[in-house]
């Protein structure tokens, strides 16, 4: 049994410690936010934050993750009440298929919360990390400036 | 007298039902084809968009007694928007709120058979034929309401679901409706509103998908989880013609949670409890394997001798004189576009349930009937045995790996019955297994007589761009069976929409002109369509052709283009793009260039122009594109951010592939199985800016948008590079060996 912090939550998860994250969040504790895309740390589907930073939950086994913090984007709001980042998506319709959005989310909020006002060049250097394939980048990096100015309205 | 008016009643009173709504616009539907009535008429008048394929009203929409309306479509969403501009579509004609509708999509047990969801007509078919069905609904509920409140329905308003008279009563589309109301045959000739009082059409909505998408709501395929869900992987072929000779399957029957290897043939696969002890198990299993390979690839860089090398299939499509070209002043080149693939960010996945003697597959296909009717023919069992749901995957952009995914779970679930099974492709899967977009070649000639091209001669060598299922063997799991199902023989697309052809007929007037197909119907990489088929190729040549002859007779690439089109719309957007990319006042800079692209989709879709502005750094050979405009027709825009978000996207994704993406092979395998050996754009090289302008036409048909750009993208990129560095690149992708080499550098 290992003990893994997700979204403030303590959950016990009975898998071998070697698992990747990305299959105990989705398999065992049921959240879709992270998704899979490579398996690789190539594209950045699976995205989550650990202790405030981005990794590749696909290549990160939970043997390294016990006392850590780990943040998913079911850990910024609800489809009833969002967080800044879900709203600013919404509002910039930030998405097409939508699949890669989730890690572009959890990328896009450990800027913010190390940088709360990014310029365009520091966002697009930043979410360089993750693929998406519909084009919806334009809208992406709109939807980050947008979230900045949310999470500064309401500080 | 509360009995439901039948429909020949509803008819036999129906002349002054519609007063209140004008009558349809000569662009919509067959309504106004022409009368002879001097002669009985040889077949029912056609009904509009698909409402043909399936005319009973009450397929499309169905409202029950409290007031909730759903409306059916057999369209699937796919990322692109779809759902919600069919809910705007239908709430404008049934003249309620958008967010009362909840709609269903593509179903083999609740939807109609809407075909693929493809070639951008989804709203052209399902868009027209539910705006038709909302439009008779709405105009039998006011005739049932002129009957029951004794109110001529001249005198009767609907707003919102409810028919008012103008006394006061009123009465609401839940009231009104009973069991059978709905289920009446639609009529060629629908009440439809004028198109100057919009109220939901042609204002962007948001979409209903994304609030679920971005805060992790189970809405994909990959979010499935059925009670007692086992999770399953395949051992994949190592490349097309692998043959499994031998596999030592105990070692890992002992793994922790497996429960079940099944091995039909050279088909493998290992179903366990969770879903990383599956992927442990398939890796296990993979090492163990023995598989027999043959080199049945030819030499990756006689790839393009090869194919037209190929026996193939020769189609005349324009028949102008054939020699006109040769002669003095003759101007040729020859284009040249590699396998290209959808590389989906998300690997394909299917839910497969055998139970009961049904088995219920939950997939992300573009087509639920014809994929049913696939997985039915490989199991040899009759197509009620097979039910096919849609559920959403990542995006496709045409025919990747989700039919194939479709009947792994199928094959799956029938040798490991009574629990749903999960099969969820890896990465390398996806990339070695999706049928690719089809490598292609085409020569151009012309002669110009001053500013005007006299004689175009074009010839296209490409294989099929479509193998859709239908029939089982063009699933790849149904070819490594035991009893395998070969692929059947490919065919061209016919015209006027075609496929490696679509678009090779130039939307320009020139004095002579001729268009010749050669179809090569067994190419070595396995193909299918890919967003915008032929078009992204033939539309790349044509148009780097143009410029190429714009620059002999030293004319502007826009006013070449617009000496010889006549198209009013077609001129409209290439004076659109023009105008917003400032090209006029173009001012040039060192290692900088512009370039332009136009297409008609299909040349029978939407009208599409792109212009972009590109640098080039000489040192790398990179290209970085800085910004793009377009101008886009799409007939009546229904949601106009929809169609900017799809244009974006394909301007995007063509950059991407026409910078930087090609399949590799050696001679036996596909050698592009990841992001690192298949690169994609990323954000570091995405255009500082994209601006998309729509030119919307109310009251005309819907003309689908969302492979409009993808071609005329192409065209402009290679446009611009020519213009930065002075020197035309023909092959794609615009790599940087490549432009350093057009430049001289190298």
């Amino acid at each position: 049994m290992i003990t893994l912090d997700v979204n403030g939550k303590a959950q016990q998860v009975d898998a071998d410690p070697a698992t990747p994250l990305l299959y105990v969040l989705r398999d065992h504790l049921q959240l879709n936010g992270a998704k899979f895309g490579c398996g690789l740390g190539q594209c950045g589907a699976c995205t989550v934050l650990v202790d405030g930073q981005p990794v590749f939950s696909c290549v990160t086994p939970i043997a390294a993750l016990e006392r850590r913090r780990i943040t998913t984007v079911e850990g910024l709001g609800t489809l009833e009440n969002p967080g800044a980042v879900q709203r600013a998506f919404i509002e910039e319709q930030a998405a097409q298929c939508g699949y890669c959005i989730p890690g572009m989310m959890m990328r896009a909020q450990a800027l913010l919360e190390r940088n709360p006002a990014p310029s365009k060049a520091e966002i697009r250097k930043h979410m360089n990390a993750n693929l998406c394939r519909c084009g919806t980048h334009m809208r992406i990096v709109r939807a980050v400036e947008r979230a900045a100015a949310l999470m500064k309205g309401s500080r | 007298m509360n009995a439901p008016l039948t429909r020949r009643e509803f008819l036999a009173r129906g002349g002054a039902l519609v007063v209140s709504f004008s009558l349809a616009p000569a662009a919509f539907g067959a309504a106004q084809e022409p009368q002879n009535p001097g002669k009985a008429p040889e077949a029912a008048p056609k009904l509009p968009g698909n409402l043909g394929k399936a005319p009973l009203l009450d397929s499309w929409i169905r409202i029950d007694a409290n007031g909730a309306i759903t409306v059916f479509t057999g369209k699937a969403e796919l990322g692109q928007g779809i759902k919600t501009a069919l809910i705007q579509v239908a709430a404008e004609e049934l003249v309620v709120d958008p967010r009362s509708i909840t709609l269903v999509t593509a179903d083999t047990a609740r939807t109609p058979d809407e075909g693929y969801t493809a070639g951008s007509q989804s709203m052209q078919h399902s868009g027209t034929a539910i705006m038709h069905a909302s439009a008779q609904v709405r105009a039998i509920l006011v005739a049932l309401a002129s009957q029951r409140l004794a109110v001529p329905s001249t005198q009767l308003t609907v707003h919102l679901g409810t028919i008012r008279a103008n006394d006061g009563r009123s009465m609401t589309y839940g009231q009104l409706v009973t069991g059978e109301t709905l289920h009446v045959n639609a009529t060629p000739e629908s009440p439809l509103r004028d198109p100057k009082t919009r109220g939901v059409m042609g204002k962007s909505m948001q979409r209903v998908d994304i609030p679920a998408k971005v805060t992790g709501a189970p809405i994909y395929v990959q979010d499935l989880r059925l009670p007692a869900m086992a999770h399953a992987r395949v051992v994949r072929p190592p490349s097309y013609e692998a043959k499994l000779a031998a596999v030592d399957m105990a070692p890992v029957q002992k793994l922790p949670g497996v429960l079940k290897i099944v091995r039909n043939g050279s088909f493998l696969a290992v179903v366990a409890e969770r879903e990383y002890q599956a992927v442990v198990a398939m890796r296990e299993l993979a090492k163990r394997c023995k598989w027999e390979e043959r080199a049945s690839l030819p030499p990756p860089t006689e790839l393009y001798s090869h194919i037209q090398k190929l026996p193939a299939e020769d189609y005349v499509n324009l028949g102008g004189a054939a020699e006109g070209a040769l002669g003095p002043g003759t101007i040729s080149a020859t284009y040249r576009r590699p396998y290209q693939m959808h590389a989906s960010i998300g690997p394909s996945c299917a839910v497969g349930h055998a139970q009961d003697g049904v088995v219920t597959i939950y997939s992300h296909t573009q087509g639920v009937y014809p994929l049913r009717a696939a997985i039915a023919e490989m199991l040899q069992a009759p197509v009620e045995r097979v039910r096919v749901i849609h559920m959403e995957g990542s995006g496709c952009y045409g025919h990747n790996g989700a039919d194939d995914a479709g009947a792994d779970a199928a094959l799956i679930a029938t040798a490991f019955p009574g629990r749903p099974v999960r099969v969820q492709w890896m990465r390398e899967d996806e990339h070695t297994w999706e049928p690719y977009g089809s490598v292609m070649v085409s020569t151009a000639r012309a002669r110009l007589d001053g500013p005007n091209v006299i004689d175009w001669q074009y010839e296209v060598w490409s294989a099929a761009h479509s193998t859709r299922p239908g029939p089982a063997g063009h699933l790849a799991p149904a070819r490594h069976i035991e009893t395998p199902f070969p692929p059947p023989q490919p065919k061209p697309l016919p015209l006027p929409a075609g496929g490696g052809n679509r678009n090779a007929i130039p939307p320009y007037t020139f004095r002579n002109a001729r268009v010749v197909h050669h179809f090569v119907p067994a190419p070595p990489l396995r193909v299918s369509a890919l967003r915008a088929l032929g078009a992204y190729h033939n539309v790349f040549a044509a148009e780097s052709f143009m410029d190429e002859l714009a620059l002999a007779a030293k004319a502007d690439p826009i006013d070449f283009r617009l000496r010889h089109i006549e198209d009013p719309r077609a001129r409209d957007v290439i004076s659109a793009c023009a105008e917003r990319f400032g090209w006029s006042q173009y001012k040039r800079q060192r290692n900088r260039g512009r370039g332009f692209g136009y297409s008609r989709y299909k040349n029978l879709a939407a009208y599409c122009a792109v212009a972009v502005e590109v640098e080039v750094d000489r040192e790398s050979g990179l290209v970085r594109p800085l910004r793009a405009v377009a101008a886009i027709d799409s007939g009546e825009a229904v949601n106009p951010d929809g169609i900017r978000n799809q244009t974006e996207g394909g301007i995007i994704q063509s950059i991407s592939w026409t910078l930087y993406e090609a399949v590799a092979f050696d001679r036996t395998r596909v050698t592009s199985k990841d992001w690192s050996t298949y690169p994609i754009l990323r954000f570091s090289n995405v255009p500082e800016s994209v601006d998309v302008h729509i030119i919307t036409r109310p009251g005309m048909p819907f003309l689908g948008t969302g492979e409009a750009a993808q071609g005329p993208t192409a065209a402009a990129i290679a446009n611009a590079v020519a213009d930065a560095i002075g020197a035309r690149i023909r092959d794609l992708p615009l790599t940087r060996t490549r432009v350093k080499a057009a430049a001289g550098l190298v």
